[in-house]
């Protein structure tokens, strides 16, 4: 475990960039550092291993004194990842992957071996081993930093607001594919970004850091948007925490209704069939069962049923293992007012209107509050499970 | 007579092409005196530009030192270390010495501060050594740039290396010398054209080593931008 203990920066120049910081983080987990630009992340990122020396306070790892090894077998044990990715333009992809390990004096044959498998561990094609740095996008060359960082096995890695730079789809891929990674071999991570909605996606646990270097909270997401610690928090956590806080509930508990689902080339006894559900609207989907539109029932006549003429109905949430806050989404971008649920293949498994959503919610919020009472002492494995946004 | 006309004249005269003033000696002592000097100059300006460009630390005076350095004349350099030190190599070697150390220094010092200084940070934050950062990961990006200031060293060491002739050494410069005092026109432009010749051959040389020693993920980067 690494642990911060009241730790202070102090630059030549007077700036205090961390002040009196102490943060204990778990290990295999990822805890997010994060606050607004200035508030010194880096610093305390850059502290961990020794790139940035503390002027006051300990840095213990398991518990020694990082001072107590040499600097750059202290950086070997870390791998480190900046937020351009910082590749080495003119080594090929693989040399670049492979740097740690050359430098611990393995064999070259070896080390590339181990690049290779590291380049398919972070989703890069393999064609792309001889290639330089210049001929990658930004999103590929944010794997190859990743997997640069890996290649040793550090048990901790140091992330420095590694995806800030990719645009926003490119970012949530590599996000999805550090959770995975990191689900897979359980690094200790420290992660530093200053934006919010990354911090909740990615932290196990998160430091909220303020302007001057201090911690302003340090909580699992849930906790944070459930219960800021103070204005300051509230007000980085942004207008919709309430919304986000919705990711934290899982749609498991919804009621999904079947009845009002009919198949494109119904007869005109199954149309009658979900008429009787008595919904204003019926889910038409094509012959293997994926959604294609609403229409009234009135409007279905057996066998003249077209797509063109459905109302859209957005984009189905994943039932069960998507949260509230997808099913909600899904619910406000249909027409109707119906959210569409499908399984991972994409076929409808049932239908939910806004009102039972919200309902679910305020269940959820009810059985929180409960929780919460009754272990009024948090503690640190009663975080919240996490699911899919 | 044209100057077409000199130059052919001068390279068809077997005479040109044996003996102690034959074209083969005086083309090998210029070469010589350019190695030499060239030698020299980057075994001072080389370490200096490195060091100093790694660290950050005193380019102010190195540019000050270059900018005084360019200042002064090789020719009267040389007559002045030639006055001083009488006749040998070091009154000639000293001005080409000095004349090549600014534009090897200046530019490896720009060189070195131009790397860009994420993947210095990143070498040093996997724990990589401050020697093998200034090798394996500044120099070979810095190459192509340290490499022009070395090129165009010796550009100048060359043309510059005629002077040798007026205390009575040989090189190339003798052509010309020895021909404006006996109005020999021919040698004068023979000796010019072979100078010429040298310097282009030394633009070749350095490209050739650029294409080996540059690395391709570099070359791409610095001849054609950046891509993202
Ligand atoms: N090398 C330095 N010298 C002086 N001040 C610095 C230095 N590095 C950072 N700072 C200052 O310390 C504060 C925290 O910086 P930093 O840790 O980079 O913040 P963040 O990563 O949260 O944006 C800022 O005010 C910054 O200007
Ligand atoms: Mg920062």
């Amino acid at each position: 475990m690494i642990r911060i203990d009241s730790v202070t920066k102090r630059y030549p120049d007077g700036t205090v960039a961390v002040d009196r910081l102490s943060l204990e983080i778990p290990d295999r987990s990822i805890t997010v550092l994060v606050g607004p630009s200035g508030c010194g992340k880096t610093t305390t990122l850059r502290m961990i291993n020794r790139m940035v020396e503390p002027s006051e306070g300990t840095i213990l790892i398991d518990g020694v004194d990082s001072r107590q090894q040499p600097v750059n077998t202290l950086r070997r044990s870390m791998g480190y990842v900046i937020q351009n990715a910082g590749l080495f333009q003119h080594r090929t992809i693989l040399d670049n992957i492979a740097t740690v390990p050359r430098m611990l004096g393995w064999g070259k044959e070896k080390s590339r071996s181990r690049a290779r498998e590291l380049m398919e561990r972070v989703g890069l094609d393999a064609t792309l081993a001889k290639r330089y740095p210049y001929q990658l996008s930004g999103g590929q060359q944010q794997r190859v930093g990743v997997a640069r960082a890996l290649a040793a096995d550090p048990p901790v890695l140091l992330m420095d607001e590694p995806f800030s730079a990719v645009d926003p789809v490119v970012r949530k891929g590599l996000q999805d594919e550090l959770l995975r990674i990191q689900e897979e071999l359980g690094k200790t991570i420290v992660f530093v970004t200053h934006d919010i909605d990354e911090a909740v996606k990615l932290g196990t646990m998160v430091a909220v850091m303020r302007t001057g270097g201090k911690l302003a909270q340090f909580a699992p997401p849930a906790e944070l948007l459930s219960r800021p610690a103070d204005a300051f928090v509230e007000d980085f956590l942004g207008a919709d925490r309430g919304i986000r806080r919705l990711s934290f509930f899982p749609s498991a508990g919804l009621d999904l209704l079947t009845a009002p689902i009919v198949a494109v080339d119904a007869t005109a006894e199954q149309i009658t069939a979900a008429g009787a559900a008595d919904t204003p609207y019926l889910l038409v989907t094509d012959a293997d069962g994926r959604p294609l539109g609403w229409s009234e029932p009135r409007d279905l006549t057996a066998g003249e049923i077209t797509a063109d003429r459905l109302l859209p109905y957005g984009r189905p949430f994943v039932a069960v293992t998507d949260s509230l806050r997808a099913a909600l989404d899904c619910a406000v971008l249909s027409p109707t007012g119906w959210a569409v649920a499908v399984d991972t293949s994409g076929r409808a498994t049932g239908v939910v209107p806004q009102q039972a959503i919200g309902e679910a919610i305020r269940g959820a919020h009810a059985q929180t509050a409960a929780d919460e009472a009754r272990d009024a002492e948090p503690d640190e494995d009663g975080k919240a499970q996490k699911v899919a946004p | 007579m044209n100057v077409l006309n000199f130059i052919n004249s001068f390279f068809s005269d077997n005479a040109h092409w044996q003996g102690y003033d034959g074209i083969p000696t005086r083309v090998g002592e210029h070469i010589q005196y350019t190695l030499m000097a060239l030698g020299i100059a980057a075994a001072v300006g080389l370490p200096v530009g490195l060091l100093t460009g790694h660290t950050g630390r005193g380019g102010n005076t190195l540019a000050l030192i270059a900018t005084s350095a360019r200042a002064l004349p090789s020719f009267g350099l040389m007559v002045l270390m030639f006055i001083l030190l009488g006749l040998g190599m070091a009154p000639v070697m000293i001005p080409l010495v000095v004349l090549a150390i600014p534009p090897i220094l200046v530019t490896t010092y720009e060189a070195m501060r131009s790397v860009d200084p994420a993947p210095v940070d990143a070498a040093r934050g996997m724990g990589m050594a401050e020697t093998a950062v200034l090798f394996r990961v500044e120099l070979p990006v810095a190459l192509p740039l340290i490499l022009s200031g070395l090129r165009s060293a010796a550009i100048q060491i060359v043309s510059t290396a005629t002077i040798a002739a007026y205390v009575s050494f040989g090189g190339l410069g003798r052509y010309i010398i020895d021909g404006l005092y006996q109005r020999n026109y021919e040698k004068v432009v023979g000796g010019a054209t072979l100078v010429a010749a040298m310097a282009l051959t030394t633009l070749g040389l350095f490209w050739a080593v650029g294409r080996l020693a540059v690395s391709p993920g570099v070359r791409r980067r610095s001849a054609g931008g950046a891509a993202g």
